[in-house]
């Protein structure tokens, strides 16, 4: 993949989505959540608003992508509530939201019939339909592979793609589970200068990472969860260079997290 | 004008008449000997009524007619026959036509039933169990026949099921294929023997003897009892069968310059 | 196996000389087990997609249920249509039995738990996958459906040909609601036991070379429709 410039991308992306002017705003209360052989999330309080991107750290089994499909909508808590702007986050809230999984889950089919099916449930007019998947493609860098089968891409081109999807519908809040954890680093360094710019323009961005190469380039502030609780939530210069929790203190050490 | 209409009108109700059609409930013995591909054009051609065939066993046949599935009856069980009649589901029961049945097995005769001069005899030679014997165990008119048979010898075959004595429970046709793997002997009526393709190393072993007689019995379904039947062509059919046209096209029907029926109606 | 190869000739001769009566009961038997299948896949697939898509009290016993049926006796079947369609049974005002009509209705009942298991099982292996992308997209339950039967188009070929398979093989069902009537119902696995009960068991094995050489060529025929709009298919 040729060297990004941001002022493409921006442009891309400005066309996609107007700039920010409402905030969104996802609260939590309470929040318990227990799956099978799955560590018990237990969040008491918690809120997401304002701009910027927070990046998810912590071990193995923390509950992360469990913590960010809570998030998202994806499965419900079993006490307490998760409010987006309001009203519950799996019962419509989700609209607003969209989400890219560490495995892209694309169509069978073209590049451009993926784009076109995301496009199918926002609400975007026909009229401007074609304008919108041409700014897609060149976002993604697939402008030359539109008619080309998703799943004959390579994994940075998918993830590309799927990213493309997810901001197709003009979200405002984008959730990531670590989306370039398998990616080479041309790829991963498209993705991140998409997050970047998305950021800029309003969307506000969650993200679990296990690199923490990564967390220093992109977040805003840090969130450490170990044992389905939220340990630290730090500006993210704080987190690696001034005080956080002892479980924090470990994992970054490189040691078992107690 | 009306004497004009009048006619044309009629002929227009004619043609429409003449794709009717009438169900024919019968057995898979009769059908496989070719009987009805040979008659049944004739009766088409002269009354313009298609007959369609439903083949299948005796049992099967009675049963279908009973349901009213079917126009006509033609089989060869006669007391189920009067049965049928005396139940209300049949209009009449007449004589159609007789062929007899044989006793065909391995050209060796392991049982020694060549010797045999009566029915009885041949009977009474199988039942010692030298060789197996093939049974249609279907309650047609076949097994019944047979049945019949084994208890005029003073026999009852029914022990000796599953050692040389094998019921089938099918057809003449598959019940023959058995006796011919097996190198077996069978009961089995001439008609469908002569025009079976199977026959191995069987041969017919006893014949002639008058207690074989094969009696057919043509029945009209009642309409009473099912008013779907098409009771106008089904007695055009009938009579047709037992007229002289009918009879005539029975008798001529041969198989290698054979003839397998033979026509027996009671004359009016 | 001078029986087998006598009867590969008589085969190949059967097809080459275009035997009008041979050919009438080919049509027959096409007509009537493709429209079966068509219609068990216009029922079938929506319906096992919805089994594989929807959570309810007492779907993992429908399940069970759907994927006995496959087992259904044809012979079983075809007494019971039977049954319904006989001058004596609840359906006889339509005048239905002995008449391809019902050698159809009772192959779609042969058919359908086949396409509709294995429509369950290639949406539901789809529906794992594709579950949470597009609950995001904000598309779930019922209305995934759509876009899950066109995802899973391979999957789904192959439940209809198994559909064919059976549907064509089958004389149990055909034979009882038919009534093997020579020129009307007659097909060809009911023609096969027709000679077979004749003793002409060369004449039964041919047709049975023709039949498997009938079932070959539409299954090649589907298969190469589904490759080349395969291509098509990505757009």
């Amino acid at each position: 993949m040729r060297d990004i410039g941001h002022e493409i991308l921006a442009q891309s992306l400005s066309k996609l989505m107007p700039l920010r002017t409402q905030l969104p705003s996802l609260q939590l209360a309470a929040v318990r959540y227990r799956a099978s052989n799955q560590v018990q999330i237990d969040v008491p309080k918690f809120e997401i608003t304002g701009r910027g991107i927070s990046v998810l750290v912590g071990p193995n089994g923390a509950g992360k992508s469990l913590f960010i499909r809570l998030l998202h909508g994806l499965i419900s808590p079993q006490a307490g509530q998760i409010n987006y702007d309001g009203q519950p986050v799996a019962n419509g809230g989700r609209r607003a939201q969209a989400m890219v999984f560490q495995k892209p889950v694309l169509l069978r089919r073209s590049v451009v019939a993926n784009l076109k099916f995301a496009l199918k449930f926002s609400d975007t007019p026909k009229a401007e339909i074609e304008d919108k998947i041409a700014a897609l493609l060149e976002l993604s860098g697939l402008s030359d592979k539109a008619t080309q089968a998703a799943r004959s891409l390579s994994g940075g081109e998918e993830q590309c793609l799927a990213l493309a999807c997810a901001l197709a519908r003009a979200p405002k809040m984008l959730f990531l589970d670590e989306p370039t954890s398998s990616l080479d680093p041309n790829a991963t360094q498209r993705i991140e200068a998409i997050l970047h710019q998305a950021a800029m323009l309003g969307v506000r961005i969650v993200m679990v990472s296990h690199s923490m190469d990564q967390t220093k380039r992109l977040a805003d502030e840090v969130l450490f969860m170990a044992n389905g609780k939220i340990h630290d939530r730090l500006a993210v210069e704080t987190f690696f260079d001034g005080p956080i929790s002892i479980a924090a203190h470990s994992f970054l050490s490189g040691r078992l997290v107690p | 004008m009306f004497r004009v209409m009048a006619p044309i009108v009629v002929c227009l109700f004619a043609s429409i008449a003449s794709a009717e059609f009438i169900i024919l409930q019968s057995t898979t013995s009769t059908q496989n000997s070719g009987l009805f591909d040979e008659i049944l054009p004739q009766f088409e051609n002269e009354t313009g009524i298609e007959v369609r065939v439903v083949a299948v066993g005796t049992g099967q046949a009675l049963r279908n007619a009973r349901n009213g599935d079917g126009d006509v009856l033609l089989v060869h069980a006669k007391a189920d026959e009067e049965d049928f009649v005396a139940q209300g589901f049949g209009v009449s029961r007449s004589d159609v036509m007789y062929n007899d049945f044989v006793i065909v097995g391995p050209r060796g005769d392991p049982a020694k039933v060549l010797a045999a001069k009566t029915v009885d005899a041949a009977f009474s030679a199988l039942s010692a169990g030298g060789a197996k014997f093939v049974s249609r165990g279907d309650d047609s008119g076949t097994h019944k026949a047979e049945l019949r048979l084994w208890a005029r010898a003073g026999y009852e075959p029914s022990f000796s099921s599953g050692q040389w004595y094998i019921e089938t429970g099918s057809g003449m046709g598959a019940t023959l294929n058995i006796a011919s793997a097996l190198g077996a002997y069978t009961l089995t009526d001439r008609a469908t023997w002569l025009s079976f393709g199977n026959k191995g190393d069987l041969s017919v072993i006893f014949e002639g003897d008058p207690t074989l007689f094969n009696q057919y019995g043509v029945i009209a379904v009642n309409p009473i009892v099912h008013p779907n039947v098409k009771a106008a062509s089904a007695n055009q059919f009938v009579e047709w069968l037992l007229g002289d046209a009918g009879q005539a096209a029975i008798a001529g029907f041969q198989v290698n310059g054979q003839q397998l029926f033979f026509p027996n109606a009671a004359q009016n | 196996m001078t029986g087998f190869s006598d009867s590969l000739q008589l085969a190949v001769s059967l097809i080459l000389s275009g035997d009008a009566g041979l050919w009438s009961i080919v049509a027959l038997s096409l007509k009537v087990s493709l429209t079966a299948v068509a219609i068990a896949g216009l029922l079938g697939m929506p319906f096992g997609a919805f089994l594989a898509v929807s959570r309810f009290r007492g779907r993992g016993a429908l399940i069970v249920m759907v994927n006995a049926l496959m087992g259904l006796p044809p012979v079983v079947v075809g007494l019971s249509v039977y049954l319904m369609l006989s001058a004596s049974g609840p359906l006889a005002v339509m005048q239905l039995l002995y008449t391809p009509t019902a050698m159809i209705i009772a192959q779609v009942l042969l058919v359908l738990p086949i396409v509709a298991a294995l429509s369950r099982q290639v949406v539901e292996e789809l529906h794992d996958e594709y579950r949470e992308q597009f609950l995001s997209l904000g598309v779930a339950g019922v209305r995934t459906i759509p876009t899950l039967l066109w995802e899973g188009r391979f999957g789904l070929m192959t439940a209809l040909l198994a559909g064919v398979g059976r549907a064509i093989a089958e004389v149990g069902a055909v034979m009882i609601v038919g009534g093997n009537i020579n020129h009307v119902t007659r097909v060809m696995t009911t023609t096969i036991a027709l000679e077979t009960s004749k003793g002409d068991l060369g004449m039964a094995l041919a047709l049975g070379v023709v039949l498997i050489a009938l079932s070959v060529s539409i299954n090649a025929a589907m298969s190469f429709a589904a490759r080349s709009s395969a291509r098509l298919a990505y757009a």
